[in-house]
């Protein structure tokens, strides 16, 4: 590749908006057959069938839905602060959609003596010879993660509805606990790998033929870690923003048509962020037998272990109640907190000792 | 291209700022300040500073902005149209005017020093910038890490003290 752009090789933009396409493309897929998905396991949960009539098996149940909530009325309440109104769906959808720049999905493939690394915000300098990333891609997450409740607050304010304003400080409230105790879970993983840069936490997890995953080494963070996010995201059993019984819907009850949509996909989308973030930093992201040789191996692996996480947060929904608001608060602040800080404490004590 | 990605940003950053004070709803003036905040983040990045633009965001954008966001839901401040002229603007219009002369003579009067010690955009490439300020945090300023810290607790137990209704 002769023609060069700024210092940088052609190839270079064109391996970028295509990595970007296809971790895009990857979580909107996923996002629309995760409902589908969840609708279908759980059915089968509790021994019915599910979506059956449209398509074989209800297969075309996603876009039938789509389509239905793209011609619905738009309907913006007169009494809503109408720029809030409009702008809180992106802002909700934006953070769960921007994570997955940092989060790697394969080792390095070699195309046209081009070497690739699958991550989106990361680059192979040939001069190093090394893969540059974010290095401080934890951090990264751990932030645009925090931006995500603007949405659901903005939601429930802008709507001026009992029910929406409730949902929303529900929903800060939940969310800016369970961040803490997220982001003090994670910490004894760091602890261990020394570096937040996501492409070494997957590296440092290859041994044992690819099975030395952090999930081993510190199974009370990964556990913590994943349902810290189950209720930062508010999945089942932390829906409290949205509990249709007592709330009708929660911050969303005033949308409607895509606006509503976007607030659904999003939070599918941080589903997929969350369970990636999982399988990356406990799982050992796309780390497999032979994915070290077979270079395509690894994004297969990868998406095993998203898909497999996602169907644990599933299962969890059809299984786990909801808790209750106290309950909630409870066991963020006074079980969760402690907790992550022993397991620092611990982890810090056993690394200076061997 | 830096230069062009630095106009473009510093162009969002400043009509964010512009539209904090002339908003009349306080949400949008808290959004726009929060635009604000994103956009000094990204100039921290461009300053070979990741940790620190991270740390701005999670920090600013999501800590402390939320809280504001959250009082203004729960006091439901609407919209004040009523005061509009007072002398607050005068004042705060003085006072502006003081603070740009004050930068434009600091500007152009003072002598700008080059980067002092050993970090440089190639070190912090290599070693990471999270690793050079955890370095320095716990070896040269550990004493006043600590006592930050010691402060950061006693406000911790203040609220505590301060929220719950009886001990």
């Amino acid at each position: 590749m002769g023609i060069e752009i700024l210092g940088l090789p052609m190839m270079y933009y064109i391996v970028m908006v295509v990595k970007v396409l296809v971790a895009f493309v990857f979580v909107l897929l996923t996002v629309a057959y995760a409902t589908y998905a969840e609708r279908k396991i759980i059915g089968h949960m509790q021994v019915r069938l599910g979506p059956m009539r449209t398509g074989w098996h209800g297969l075309l149940q996603p876009i039938a839905d789509g389509v239905k909530l793209f011609f619905k009325e738009e309907i913006v309440p007169s009494q809503a602060s109408a720029f809030a109104f409009l702008v809180a769906p992106l802002i909700a959808l934006v953070p769960a959609f921007i994570t997955f720049a940092v989060i790697p999905f394969g080792g390095t493939i070699e195309l046209f003596g081009y070497k690739i690394p699958l991550q989106v915000a990361a680059y192979y300098d040939t001069t190093a010879g090394q893969v540059f990333d974010v290095n401080v891609g934890v951090l990264y997450i751990l932030a645009m993660s925090s931006l995500g409740v603007y949405g659901i607050v903005l939601a429930g304010w802008a709507s001026n509805s009992k029910y929406s304003l409730m949902g929303g400080l529900r929903a800060s409230a939940q969310m800016i606990s369970y961040e803490l105790s997220a982001g003090l879970s994670i910490i004894a993983v760091f602890m261990l790998s020394g570096t937040l840069s996501l492409t070494k936490i997957v590296e440092l997890q290859s041994g044992f033929g690819g099975f030395e995953w952090y999930l081993f080494k510190q199974p009370l963070a990964a556990f913590m870690f994943f349902v810290c996010s189950l209720a930062e995201i508010n999945r089942t059993p932390f829906d409290l923003p949205e509990a249709e019984t007592e709330l009708v819907s929660g911050f969303c009850t005033e949308y409607s048509s895509m606006k509503y949509a976007m607030f659904f996909m999003a939070e599918y989308a941080n589903m997929v962020t969350v369970c990636a973030l999982t399988a990356t930093l406990f799982l050992g992201g796309w780390n497999g037998p032979f994915a070290v040789a077979v270079p395509l191996l690894g994004p297969v692996y990868f998406v095993a272990k998203v898909y497999f996480l996602m169907f644990f947060c599933m299962w969890i929904r059809a299984t786990v109640p909801r808790y209750r608001y106290d309950q909630l608060m409870h066991l963020g602040w006074k079980v969760f907190i402690p907790l992550a800080l022993v397991n620092i404490v611990i982890t810090g004590i056993i690394g200076y000792f061997i | 291209m830096e230069t062009l990605f630095f106009v473009i940003i510093s162009l969002v950053a400043i009509i964010s700022a512009i539209l904090v004070i002339t908003c009349k709803n306080p949400i949008n003036s808290a959004l726009s300040l929060i635009m604000t905040f994103f956009c000094l983040a990204t100039y921290y990045v461009m300053l070979d500073a990741p940790f620190m633009a991270a740390i701005q965001v999670m920090v600013y954008a999501g800590a402390i902005m939320v809280l504001i966001v959250f009082t203004i839901m729960l006091l439901n401040i609407r919209v004040n149209a009523t005061q509009k002229h007072s002398h607050k603007v005068l004042l705060g219009s003085i006072l502006g005017i003081f603070i740009l002369i004050n930068t434009v003579v600091l500007l152009f009067k003072s002598q700008v020093s080059n980067p002092v010690g050993g970090l440089t955009g190639d070190l912090i490439k290599n070693l990471g910038h999270s690793e050079l300020i955890g370095r320095e945090m716990f070896t040269t300023f550990l004493l006043p890490f600590e006592i930050t810290s010691i402060l950061l607790l006693v406000a911790i137990i203040g609220s505590v003290i301060l929220a719950k209704k009886k001990i």
